[in-house]
């Protein structure tokens, strides 16, 4: 078995995320071979053979001239899969080289499971195995559920260099996340609210729990997309990553976006009326409950 | 112009889930369907447009599913899009992204449409990879996980949403195809007007025998619940005994609370 694992670059850096893909390789004990547009001075620290081409002519990430990158490396490698992490570079890219090869693609895969590739389904509520049923499988791991490999090897270098081909999508420069409003990283206590506390209003129920504990409050993605908290509290894959002593989650189902941001800390309470909601798999305390009701009977217990 | 937009009908995620007797998907049996989340967001924009262009637009909206996917068509059509493709399918979880995609292509094919439109992912299967295929089966630009968007004359400007908060901001021609994200505008309500308006609109029904061509790529292995993971207490009862029962866990667990 041979996998060639698609590296992620931006903006002059190579990103972590390489050592991820290089573990997942090892567990399904395949050979590497790595191909990223990118450049010389950051490349992997991981034994193999790495198709090189000079990000320098291909610009940042355009789905057209890294689909031809990616395609030229199998073409020379010819590899049983082709490995992206799941995030905005590989699930971008992913289907469109597998649609290049007529490869099937497997996303997101959490495990592996008797050989078989495991993935979730229903917000992670269940699982299921995935069977490629063409010659080359199209691959892509979740974020954080291959541990990272150590950077510890030396890649060979090919340098290839293909036509970027006519670029049909123009990549207009970045916008840079918003300013943090607070730095939630710092706070010993985050209080969470999320889509069950139903309305605007409700997220003072979960600030005022915040302030009785001394710490801080913050939010899942859908209680920032309504606009009922700010985004500079989100936490989360396009939030903040925090890992304080204590982390409360209030009505927060547990999207794998927030358990990213959020698994690491010391001490985790989840409150939800859905005792199968995600958030328990990750919660140190599920309590079975509705918020509107258990968070304001905490908060006073508190304050006596 | 024409706009077409692809919705998927899916379960409530707040519903309990259990593997079906057939062990590759889940029970259908009890379980609420509504418009997959991130294609509420795909019907809005589309709707937007054809809206900030004089109703000059016209907005077709398709569905693959069993008899049920109808209601989401409606929706579709109460918030304002102008016809419903309901691609007849009672087997359509047995389908991989390759064919659903294919079968999207397929219809699209002869119809020259000018912009199209399809949530990021589903929130059943989560693939993300549909809209992406579809587009690349049609050769047209794509592009996924849109957090703004923008059109002016044939120049479509999309935010793509990056990891920690950072947006891409791309360009491309017409004809393309946009993957919607969360967060994209606010989806509207359908009104009682709108919705009774929407029952006069045209709903073509398409056996998906006549758009199918491609034999899968991935099947499923087998379906089943997740592992317990981890030591986690549950605490259930009376909220007032919880409130003491989680106050002792804190005192004993954390320094957080004396």
């Amino acid at each position: 078995m041979k996998a060639l694992l698609v590296c992620e670059f931006r903006e002059g850096k190579l990103l972590d995320t390489t050592y991820e893909l290089a573990a997942f390789a090892d567990r399904l004990g395949a050979e590497k071979a790595m191909v990223l547009v990118g450049s010389e001075s950051a490349v992997p620290a991981i034994d193999g053979k790495l198709y090189l081409a000079e990000g320098a002519k291909y610009g940042e990430y355009n789905p057209d001239a890294h689909k031809a990158v990616v395609l030229e490396a199998v073409k020379k490698e010819d590899p049983d899969c082709i490995v992206f992490l799941h995030s905005s570079y590989g699930w971008d890219l992913a289907p469109r080289v597998a649609a290049a090869l007529r490869a099937g693609q497997v996303s997101e895969i959490t495990d592996l499971r008797d050989g078989k590739f495991e993935v979730g389904f229903c917000n992670a509520k269940l699982r299921r195995t995935v069977v490629p049923q063409s010659g080359k499988m199209v691959l892509t791991i979740q974020s954080g559920a291959f541990s990272a490999a150590a950077a510890q090897g030396k890649a060979q270098i090919e340098k290839i260099d293909v036509s970027a081909g006519e670029k049909r999508l123009e990549f207009a420069g970045y916008e840079p996340a918003q300013k943090k409003e607070v730095d939630l990283a710092s706070a010993d206590v985050i209080v969470s609210a999320g889509r069950g506390v139903g309305k605007k209003e409700n997220v003072a129920i979960i600030a005022a729990l915040a302030k009785a504990l001394g710490g801080e409050l913050g939010a899942s993605r859908p209680v920032v997309d309504a606009g009922w908290v700010d985004h500079g509290r989100q936490v989360g894959t396009t939030g903040q990553v925090v890992s304080p002593k204590l982390y409360i989650a209030c009505g927060i189902s547990g999207a794998i976006q927030h358990l990213a941001g959020m698994k690491k800390s010391e001490f985790i309470i989840a409150i939800n009326k859905d005792k199968d909601a995600p958030i328990g798999e990750v919660a140190d305390v599920l309590v079975v409950a509705d918020v509107l009701q258990f968070v304001p009977a905490l908060t006073a217990r508190l304050q006596k | 112009m024409k706009i077409f937009v692809c919705i998927k009908q899916v379960p409530d995620m707040a519903s309990r889930f259990k593997v079906s007797k057939e062990g590759l998907w889940y029970d259908e049996t009890d379980l609420a369907f509504r418009m997959n989340e991130y294609d509420e967001f795909a019907v809005e924009q589309a709707v937007q447009i054809k809206e900030q262009q004089g109703s000059a637009p016209d907005v077709t909206v398709l569905s693959i599913g069993p008899e049920r996917v109808k209601e989401a068509i409606k929706k579709a059509l109460a918030m304002g899009c102008d016809r419903g493709v309901h691609v007849q399918d009672n087997d359509s979880f047995r389908k991989d992204p390759w064919q659903i995609a294919s079968i999207i292509a397929a219809f699209c094919r002869d119809k020259n449409f000018d912009l199209i439109f399809t949530g990021f992912q589903s929130q059943d299967r989560g693939s993300s990879q549909v809209g992406v295929l579809a587009a690349e089966l049609l050769g047209i630009p794509c592009a996924t996980t849109v957090v703004g968007f923008s059109l002016e004359g044939n120049t479509v400007t999309a935010k793509r949403e990056l990891e920690g908060g950072v947006k891409a901001i791309v360009k491309t021609k017409l004809p393309a195809l946009v993957t919607c994200q969360l967060g994209l505008n606010t989806p509207r309500y359908p009104t009682l007007p709108n919705i009774m308006k929407a029952k006069k609109k045209e709903l073509l029904t398409l056996p998906v025998a006549e758009l199918l061509q491609t034999k899968e790529l991935t099947s499923t292995g087998t379906a089943y619940p997740p592992a317990k993971k981890g030591s986690g207490i549950v605490l259930e009862g009376d909220v007032n005994d919880l409130v003491e029962k989680l106050l002792s866990v804190l005192k004993e667990k954390t320094k957080v609370v004396k």
